[in-house]
């Protein structure tokens, strides 16, 4: 099977569980997503499928190469395009649809998306660091502080942690569980908060997680 | 439609939120205990509701043994089973939190005729 598709993200709301409890939930508009082409063991020494998010809005100006690529599938240049490994157990072919009912009520999914910006943030937002006293003569506040030794090692050791670009980056979220799923509407509803900004395009993957081992099983 | 829309109206009750702030209600709420189901009624006066679609909350409050309980139950939530309107308030503000300092006599709520 194929192993995620594409999504949209429209926002969050809440529902009431079994027990009564009121959960948050978030609300992704998965596929419909169109094979736009395949890859093969033989030809490209991997086997996958390139699949197109289809919306109700194609690519405004796409270029001939686009429209010659998107040919093969019958619909116009999507917006978006992404690889998704693809075990070749049946035959796909350039046009074939998934939708959202390949993920079932109760299952798991990673949420990959690209967080929030927050432009160039101090480290106090960016890190978590504490900062200093705001009164009582003291003359520090939001700086790092000491970054570093002296002579020894005479550099800043790689991945200290500084002030900088703070968010907008690929965000991965795992193990949410499905809450609803919806073909008609082509929805996704799962439990707890998925990166970035309503609008924003999301990966929904399978997960392949496991529980940590505890330690008490046998190792082979 | 909005497609948030067409989740929430799943979870939303339509037969809630007769009631107003000011009434005095009887909430029927489901309590679980060991496996066990019983219903417990909360009597008081609707003091304040808050919010809409499936995160709608109302606030009761009564005086218990001298000491005044207040109660936030979400409107649309599974374990409610009823809530009936005992009487009618006449009151002039959306939220009654001027009742939390009012003893006795000066707390009551005018009846709606």
């Amino acid at each position: 099977m194929i192993e995620g598709l594409i999504g949209k993200k429209i926002g969050m709301t809440q529902q009431f569980d079994e027990q009564g409890n009121a959960i948050p939930v978030t609300i992704i508009q998965v596929g419909p997503c169109t094979v736009i082409q395949t890859r093969t063991e033989g030809r490209d020494g991997y086997s996958a499928l390139q699949l197109g998010f289809v919306e109700e809005k194609s690519k405004r100006k796409p270029n001939k190469a686009m429209e010659g690529h998107f040919q093969k599938s019958g619909i116009p240049p999507t917006k978006v395009l992404r690889e998704f490994q693809y075990e070749t157990k049946e035959e796909v072919k350039e046009g074939d649809q998934f939708f959202v009912d390949i993920f079932q009520v109760g299952d798991k999914v990673d949420v990959v998306g690209t967080s929030k910006g927050k432009g160039f943030a101090g480290v106090i937002k960016r890190w978590g660091f504490h900062g200093g006293k705001s009164t009582h003569g003291s003359m520090f506040h939001r700086s790092p502080g000491s970054i570093g030794c002296s002579a020894d090692p005479s550099h800043v050791l790689k991945g200290t942690k500084l002030p900088g670009q703070m968010g907008d980056e690929r965000v991965t979220v795992k193990n949410l569980l499905i809450i609803e799923t919806d073909k008609e509407h082509n929805l996704l509803v799962v439990k707890g908060a998925v990166p970035g900004a309503k609008g924003g395009y999301l990966l929904i993957k399978k997960t392949n997680f496991q529980a940590k081992s505890t330690g008490k099983e046998k190792k082979e | 439609m909005n497609l948030i829309d067409l989740v929430e109206e799943k979870q939303i009750k339509e037969d809630v939120g007769s009631f107003n702030v000011g009434d005095a209600v009887k909430v029927h709420v489901v309590i679980r205990e060991g496996g066990k189901e019983r219903i417990q009624v909360f009597r008081g006066d609707v003091i304040s509701k808050k919010g809409s679609g499936p995160s709608a909350t109302f606030t009761v409050r009564k005086m218990s043994f001298g000491i005044g309980v207040e109660r936030i139950f979400p409107l649309h939530s599974k374990m409610i089973k009823n809530i009936e309107t005992v009487r009618k308030g006449k009151v002039r503000r959306a939220k009654l939190y001027y009742l939390r300092k009012l003893r006795g006599k000066a707390a009551r709520i005018k009846e709606a005729r």
